[in-house]
């Protein structure tokens, strides 16, 4: 009996997870679909193809007279996929699709930042009071697997901090300003080009994203209670090349690093002096994380941070975390 | 410091237990027959690290174990970390800046590099800070975020790990 799947959301990365689903044996269907505009059910399994071609040509996935909402409560399905895009201020309205499934006692998976950082632990008891399985590995480092080597694979281990690169858009303007001399200016640009930064890339290089990435490692690894409030943030959108130069004469570089020590409460995002040689300086668009444990020692991470199969890779293994862990689905 | 002992069995421990009796940290021991030093006599060059306040008693013991101090080089702060410093430095009393590092007598500013591209522009600087200890450093640093925080300058720190 094959996982039925309801996926919100229709980007990059929805689109990544029903490519995958349709191309290789996973024991899934996707038995319903929205995007911002529009839905589409059928219990026994979209036609995946067709599916993937009515957004492309209309822009819309299916039909305009059902939204997310309607699918949530209405559609058939084992495992809400919930990826649409983050609103970091008020997680909605994603965190009520959540809320609505988790109430139906619907496992559900998310790579949606705003949720998970803004009310996890609400969302996590309500999820451990149905039965059901709350995931989110996504949000943070894209496929980097952290959120469940930290949670569970290092359970044993007391994590006693964690220093890493978390966003690509701000490390790979990093790289270029260190290796090719380039101004900011010149190496936003560049990255905007190449499609790594967005249009208003405020929240990438004002350091936002990665600040929110480390509340959810606080607040899910370290069962905190941290808000984006509580993380001293320092981009990199005030960074000359005149401060590369600088840290190139004693054989370093610059890179924005988040750092988590839960037991001095430090909690923080801000460009640093780093030996080029040590591991978290990695190149481009890379995400890396190093951890220092009692049991374990220290763990170095590295991976790409976002794109579409990256990002499906980590959804699709929560999701297949949950189909062995409750084989045969609700 | 430069010691000078006797070259018989047992000497040179003499020498260095009262250091590390006293919590210093023995960092080195350099050990050469000085043929110039003449007969039965041993000269031990130590690299040590021991709170400057506890330096005359140690000379002190030493001498009482009959182990002659020949010389001493002191450097005082032996922690070293350098920052950088983005913003309008010069016109923000560049002085008083080194200086709230340079008044707490445990940290100073030891070395200053500056780039200013253009009048207008802002400047960046890297500052080589040295002070007595670890902790030291942790205090300069904090002193200098304030400073970093009312002169609205982006202070960048090294990582440690």
């Amino acid at each position: 009996m094959s996982l039925r799947l309801a996926i919100l959301g229709m980007g990059s990365v929805g689109r990544g997870i029903i490519q995958t689903i349709s191309q290789k044996e996973l024991g899934l269907i996707i038995t319903a679909v929205a995007d911002s505009r529009s839905g589409c059910i059928d219990p026994d399994g979209l036609d995946i193809p067709d599916l993937l071609e009515r957004k492309e040509k209309t822009g819309i996935c299916g039909d305009t007279n059902i939204n997310a909402e309607n699918v949530v409560l209405n559609a058939p399905y084992d495992i809400l996929v919930e990826v649409t895009p983050t609103d970091a201020r008020s997680g909605e309205p994603a965190t009520s699709y959540i809320l609505n499934a988790l109430k139906l006692g619907r496992h559900v998976v998310t790579s949606n930042k705003g949720p998970v950082s803004l009310h996890y632990h609400a969302l996590s008891s309500l999820a451990g009071n149905n039965g059901v399985q709350f995931r989110f590995e996504a949000t943070v480092a894209g496929a980097i697997p952290i959120i469940q080597t930290l949670m569970h694979n290092l359970g044993g281990n007391e994590i006693i901090s964690l220093y890493g690169v978390l966003n690509g858009t701000c490390n790979y303007i990093l790289t270029r300003m260190a290796e090719e001399g380039l101004t900011y200016r010149q190496a936003l640009d560049e990255a905007r080009t190449l499609g790594y930064a967005e249009t208003d890339p405020t929240y990438d290089v004002k350091g936002i994203d990665a600040a929110i990435k480390l509340v959810i490692l606080a607040n899910t690894v370290w069962k905190k209670n941290i808000s984006l409030d509580d993380v001293d943030v320092t981009g990199i959108d005030l960074l000359t090349e005149e401060a590369l130069r600088l840290a190139e004469q004693q054989d370093a570089t610059i890179r924005l690093i988040g750092e988590i020590i839960p037991e001095q409460n430090i909690y923080r995002l801000c460009p640093r002096i780093i030996p080029r040689d040590h591991p978290l300086v990695v190149q481009g668009s890379l995400n890396a994380i190093i951890v220092r444990t009692d049991l374990a020692g220290d763990l170095l991470f590295v991976g790409k941070g976002a794109g579409s199969l990256e990002t499906a890779s980590a959804v699709i293994g929560d999701i297949l975390f949950i189909r062995d862990k409750y084989a045969g689905g609700n | 410091m430069k010691l000078e002992l006797r070259d018989s069995p047992g000497q040179l421990v003499a020498a260095l237990m009262p250091i590390s009796d006293m919590g210093g940290n023995i960092k080195t021991v350099i050990h050469e027959h000085d043929h110039t030093a003449g007969r039965g006599v041993l000269s031990v060059e130590v690299v040590i690290e021991i709170p400057p306040e506890l330096l005359e008693s140690l000379i002190n013991r030493l001498r009482e174990r009959g182990i002659n101090v020949l010389r001493i080089g002191e450097e005082r702060m032996s922690y070293r970390q350098s920052v950088i410093l983005i913003g309008h430095l010069v016109h923000t009393n560049l002085g008083d800046t080194v200086d709230r590092i340079d008044q707490t007598g445990f940290a100073e500013v030891t070395h200053m590099s500056l780039s200013m591209p253009a009048i207008h522009d802002r400047t960046s600087a890297q500052f080589v800070i040295k002070s007595l200890t670890r902790e030291h450093m942790q205090q300069a640093l904090h002193i200098l975020r304030e400073v970093a925080r009312q002169k609205d300058f982006l202070l960048i720190e090294p990582l440690e790990f």
